[in-house]
């Protein structure tokens, strides 16, 4: 190429190109967009049309047609509707407890530790996060089974910890996801400038009235960035409920349930956690932080 | 937020079947058989196979997609930014149905069989955001006149891209494309529903082995292999991060 000697002159393509920005731009756009529009969304689209579909009650056999039947069953089967609102209620809580935990530690991090306190915990909480999620499921299970570590750490106070169920989905959804909210909120508040703490507190303000004054309208964007992955990440899971939940059934358990068995309802049942984030999604884009993610 | 996963190396060399706490004898029985255990062996395959090759595919796109919003104003350029972030904002079992769905009722009847590539083209669309936030991040901090500077000596697209522009984000390339490795190693969600029948992946794997009572111990083995497999490639890619940023 370098020594391409034509008569446009050299390197004719390179020339082309760098008079030609919509050329250059389309090169560069067109393979990725072929494959995320062309395959994901376009599977995503076919989904749709699958929800219309029904299976034959004898054959079991899928049926290309059209029929409500799978989305007016969302909202009429009284299991279906309480799933669906105990998957929003898990999904809501675990991005609570995230919050919770989050806004302390992140302002401890950010302006209390010290530099290598602070860049041990930056790893400490980034490094779980690769752990393995099903990994991280197994864990939670060994520690909090019949004869697990939890029950063995608390014998001697005489308190046995809880079962599996609803609390402890929350809870390890929440181990799961954490390090998405804590990670933004903790550079969020890095980057508020100390002269506002010493401003808030020069006027007389105690800690928590500057906290929640000053620090979290600050932070709520992070807030959000980070509450559309402990909120979308939940919603979805059914692993976790399976796992660790005991009897308890997620949105995703009736989505996998189904899936061989009648794949229309499971493609109706999968526009739910699909509305649900694409809902979330425009609200926290409207407010902007999602060009933080 | 360490300590279950301490609970769970621990146990993994527990001597007993069952895991339990706290453990009695330790001793290495289970790694041993782990090792030579043939279904784990293929597993393990598989899933170095499946990371390699949409980690491949992934860095590609992302790359792309870095390069055309960073350097480009256009059109819907906030869409394409939530189209990228798009498979894995939405959760795991919506992917996974989509794709299990195109492949069996779509593609299958009209006569092409995807099998393992199904598994490939699904976990390289939720890698495609990891090399693109690297990438993307290190393309913003970059000196654009720089390229400027090698057109105006001469040099050719190509040219510039392979001595000029390469050479500055490689470490956010390498780094992004680590990331997409581990996440894809560790991915169980959408493989379950993309995996063709009989292929197991190491996830797929402890999956399975976790609803059957017996070899709990074995699992606790495969699992601290997944832990290390996957935290390897991050540990590096921080690294290669943090070095980048502190030489600026």
């Amino acid at each position: 190429m370098s020594t391409n000697t034509t008569k446009g002159g050299t390197k004719p393509i390179s020339a082309y190109l760098y008079k030609h920005a919509r050329v250059r731009l389309i090169g560069l756009i067109g393979l990725p967009m072929f494959w995320i529009v062309g395959v994901y969304i376009f599977s995503l689209f076919l989904l749709l049309i699958t929800a219309f579909w029904f299976v034959d009650p004898f054959t079991s056999k899928v049926i290309v047609g059209f029929t409500l039947e799978n989305f007016i069953s969302i909202f009429t089967v009284p299991a279906y509707i309480s799933t669906s609102i105990r998957t929003l209620l898990i999904a809501l809580a675990v991005t609570g407890v995230s919050v919770i935990f989050a806004v302390p530690l992140g302002i401890y991090m950010a302006k209390i530790a010290r530099p290598w306190v602070r860049n041990a915990l930056a790893v400490a909480i980034t490094l779980p996060l690769w752990a393995g999620y099903l990994v991280k499921i197994i864990a939670m299970r060994l520690v909090f089974t019949e004869q697990g570590f939890f029950n063995w750490a608390l014998a001697p106070l005489g308190i046995s910890g809880p079962t599996f169920s609803i609390p402890i989905v929350i809870l390890t959804l929440t181990y799961l996801w954490f390090p998405y909210m804590a990670l933004p909120v903790f550079t969020a508040i890095r980057q508020i400038p100390p002269n506002l703490f010493d401003a808030s507190s020069d006027m007389g303000a105690k800690g928590f009235t500057t906290i929640y004054r000053i620090v979290l309208p600050l932070i709520v964007p992070a807030i959000i960035a980070g509450s559309v992955f402990t909120f979308s990440l939940s919603l979805g899971d059914y692993l976790v409920a399976k796992f660790t939940g005991g009897s308890t059934q997620m949105i995703g358990s009736i989505i996998a349930s189904n899936i061989n068995l009648n794949p229309p309802v499971a493609a109706a049942f999968s526009m739910v956690p699909i509305a649900f984030v694409v809902i979330y999604l425009m609200v926290a884009r409207r407010t902007g932080s999602l060009e933080r993610m | 937020m360490y300590v279950p996963l301490l609970v769970l190396i621990l146990n993994s060399f527990n001597q007993s079947n069952i895991s339990s706490w706290p453990i009695e004898t330790f001793s290495f029985t289970w790694w041993e058989f782990a090792a030579t255990y043939q279904p784990i062996r293929t597993a393990l395959l598989n899933s170095i196979i499946v990371a390699t090759g949409s980690t491949i595919i992934a860095a590609i796109l992302g790359t792309l997609v870095a390069f055309a919003l960073k350097g480009y104003e256009f059109f819907g350029k906030g869409t394409v930014n939530l189209l990228v972030v798009l498979p894995i904002a939405l959760p795991g079992v919506v992917t996974g149905v989509a794709f299990s769905n195109t492949y069996n009722n779509f593609l299958s009847p009209a006569g092409f069989n995807i099998g393992y590539f199904g598994m490939i083209v699904a976990h390289a669309t939720f890698c495609i955001v990891m090399v693109f936030n690297n990438v993307f991040a290190r393309l913003k901090r970059m000196n654009p006149s720089l390229q400027e500077a090698s057109a105006d000596l001469g040099a050719g697209l190509w040219q510039t891209f392979r001595l000029v522009t390469f050479p500055q984000f490689r470490t956010a390339f390498v780094a992004g494309a680590l990331l997409a490795f581990a996440l894809s190693f560790d991915e169980v969600v959408v493989t379950i529903f993309t995996a063709p029948p009989g292929v197991d992946t190491l996830p797929l794997w402890i999956l399975k082995e976790m609803s059957r009572p017996n070899q709990a111990s074995v699992v606790n083995v495969v699992a601290t292999v997944v832990i290390l497999i996957s935290l390897i490639p991050v540990f590096i890619s921080q690294r290669l991060t943090r070095a980048q940023d502190e030489g600026k």
